[in-house]
């Protein structure tokens, strides 16, 4: 039993990391229909930012809460100034192109982010900082579950659930949901439709900036290609789930998170991968818009 | 089109002149001509140089004496840069230059690729630090040696180690599925069935990349290893240890020479103390190293690079051979090279049937303080 606990905990701190990344990838999705493939590479300039923040500040001595608090606002407003500028450079002259030219962009996005990061930093792979102590209350359960685990645990509900509230109750969210129902129809009513968009650029880079400073400080290292695997999985998660959805995606990264720890633990690490995929498969068979989608024939 | 026929007469002419100047140029020769090959310069040119450096070491020391059998000792120096298309042209150069013997090449790949012209021209080549398995192992080479141990001799000093030096009987063998690692796990496992030394408990593949290890860290625990046996690189190692430090597990860990890298250290941190890692041979107890390279202070006033022991051994046990035998035809080398030991800075060796050096092997070493030292 204490075998299968220690799994689960496993799969849950490996699906919050996947949801903060998911979240990005489902709202842009939700909103322009796009799959933003270089959303992997704002994860990785967040983590870089941090780093960079981070060990700057620790070698002027500043105390650790203030090095998590500026380090991650950092990051957070580099990523979403890049997720910005990437939307502005490369999706939004090809808006009313075929849909297959912005998903290249995007992909040629990718491979720009990645190889300017490996020229301008290092191919290497750096030490992280340790920005979250173990806590001395938390040790009886260390095994099972660590103090970062628990960090990314909260950070990734209490996003999850403050981002649901911005997109029930604010004025900004019900522009989204507007732009996402109908584009058109939102400019008629008034709705600015590209600082829409934008705001969905900056919220969904944002939230991966964050994610990348977690998993960075949880597994100590970072390098420029941190980004492509992690977008992949979080993509799966997000498809799993049912893209364009928000609890959808934090849904599909936690089954996809638990799918590889059971895998692992129960038959073969070997076959993480060919689990976790096949059960993307069987779903999208019985349930082709994915666990939490909504079927897509509502646009006219 | 004329034209563009004429060129190619022209170019074919001229190829046919250079490969028939080229055995007139070999057979000249009054001096021993020792081909030297490997990167000079590039990114790589640090693992390439030191081997310059230590046969003009041994060979001003022969000339000086009189030379071999009354011969002079040539050296040709060639740049490969460790690339495999350039290394074959690199070899190409030196077997019309009339290179009888060729120290080189430094990196498996590039060696991989200009065996094939030295074996036609039957050239003795021997290599201070290319440690692919194929090249001794099979059996395509027969002009092939080297002063390094194989890849493959890396799984039975892991376990050796772990089971006979550590104690430890539960080994865990995890690999990162990659060309490097995979094949040391198996060989690892293999050897502790073939053996009977200890029980493997477990045998996994993990995802290089992935962004945690939780699970696989608890299936260890769960398996009751008494060590973790790991072949891969360092950046998969480095993941593991933290989050094995993180889940409070107390198991060993030992690896091969992908993670015995500063590297490793830098980016594990505390998580890196006490991990047993295999690499190149220490010599530093051999008297024959400590003069080998008090001679490169002397010559050059500065400390040798890597490979340098391995190159000086090297050109010792080929120019050994000449002398022995009189020759340097590829079979009266090989059969002195296989029956005569020679002491060199990696030890009194000599070579098995397959080219690789017979005690030469791997060292242990363990991160303490921040820093590798080897086990005694």
């Amino acid at each position: 039993m204490d075998y299968f606990i220690e799994l689960f905990f496993s799969g849950l701190t490996r699906g919050s990391i996947y949801a903060l990344i998911a979240l990005g990838y489902t709202m842009v999705y939700g909103i322009i229909g796009l799959i933003n493939f270089a959303h992997g590479e704002i994860y990785m300039i967040g983590a870089f930012t941090a780093f960079i923040v981070a060990t700057v500040l620790s070698v002027y001595g500043f105390p650790l809460v203030s090095i998590v608090i500026i380090s991650g606002l950092a990051a957070v407003v580099w990523a979403s100034s890049y997720g910005y500028t990437i939307e502005k450079i490369a999706y939004k002259p090809l808006r009313h192109a075929p849909r297959l030219s912005p998903l290249i962009s995007a992909i040629g996005m990718s491979i720009f982010l990645q190889n300017y990061v490996l020229l301008a930093q290092t191919s290497d792979f750096l030490p992280f900082p340790t920005l979250f102590p173990d806590l001395e209350f938390m040790e009886p359960i260390a095994h099972i579950i660590g103090t970062t685990d628990v960090i990314i645990l909260v950070t990734t509900i209490v996003v999850m659930v403050l981002l649901t509230l911005i997109i029930k109750f604010t004025k900004i969210g019900k522009a989204m949901r507007a732009t996402a129902q109908d584009r058109t129809m939102a400019t008629l009513v008034g709705i600015n439709v590209n600082n829409v968009i934008s705001a969905t650029f900056i919220v969904g880079s944002g939230l991966a900036a964050i994610g990348g400073m977690l998993v960075a400080a949880h597994i100590g290292q970072i390098n420029f290609y941190i980004g492509f695997l992690a977008g992949i999985k979080a993509f799966t998660a997000a498809v799993l789930g049912g893209i364009g959805s928000i609890p959808g995606a934090v849904l599909g990264s936690f089954v996809l998170g638990l799918t590889e720890s059971f895998a692992t633990g129960y038959v073969s690490s070997d076959y993480e991968d060919v689990f976790a995929f096949s059960l993307l498969v069987l779903i999208l068979i019985f349930k082709p818009s994915g666990l939490l989608g909504r079927a897509s024939n509502e646009k006219v | 089109m004329k034209v563009n026929l004429r060129g190619k007469l022209l170019t074919t002419a001229a190829c046919a002149l250079l490969a028939l100047s080229a055995p007139a140029l070999g057979v000249a020769g009054d001096t021993i001509k020792f081909g030297v090959a490997g990167p000079h310069s590039g990114d790589l040119a640090s693992y390439g140089l030191p081997s310059v450096n230590a046969a003009k070491v041994v060979i001003d020391k022969v000339n000086a004496k009189g030379g071999i059998n009354g011969k002079k000792v040539e050296m040709l120096i060639e740049d490969d840069v460790c690339k495999p298309e350039i290394a074959t042209n690199t070899a190409t150069k030196l077997v019309s230059d009339g290179a009888e013997v060729v120290l080189g090449h430094i990196c498996s790949g590039a060696t991989k690729a200009a065996m094939p012209i030295y074996k036609n021209a039957k050239i003795l080549v021997m290599s201070p630090s290319a440690t692919s398995d194929e090249l001794t192992l099979s059996g395509d080479y027969p002009n092939f040696f080297r002063t390094i141990a194989p890849n493959a001799a890396q799984s039975p000093a892991m376990i050796d180690f772990a089971v006979d030096k550590l104690g430890l009987k539960k080994i865990a063998i995890i690999h990162d599925k990659g060309d490097y690692g995979k094949p040391l796990a198996e060989g690892a496992k293999k050897y502790v069935e073939k053996t009977g030394k200890g029980q493997v408990v477990l045998f996994e593949g993990i995802t290089p990349g992935a962004m945690d290890y939780s699970a696989i860290v608890q299936k260890i625990k769960q398996s009751g290893a008494d060590v973790v046996v790991f072949g891969g690189y360092h950046p998969e190692a480095s993941k593991i240890v933290t989050i094995m430090k993180k889940k409070r597990l107390k198991t060993k860990f030992v690896s091969d020479d992908g993670v015995k890298d500063d590297t490793f250290i830098k980016v594990a941190g505390d998580a890196a103390e006490g991990v047993y890692a295999a690499g190149p041979q220490d010599n530093s107890n051999n008297p024959q190293a400590a003069e080998a390279r008090a001679e490169h202070k002397a010559k050059f006033g500065s400390d040798p690079g890597a490979f340098y022991d391995g190159a000086y051994a090297a050109t010792v046990a080929i120019l050994n051979a000449i002398e022995k035998s009189g020759s340097t035809k590829l079979a009266d080398l090989k059969k002195v090279l296989e029956t005569e030991k020679v002491a060199t800075p990696v030890g009194n060796i000599s070579f098995d049937k397959n080219g690789d050096a017979v005690g030469v092997g791997f060292s242990m070493y363990v991160v303490e303080n921040g820093k590798y030292v080897v086990v005694k």
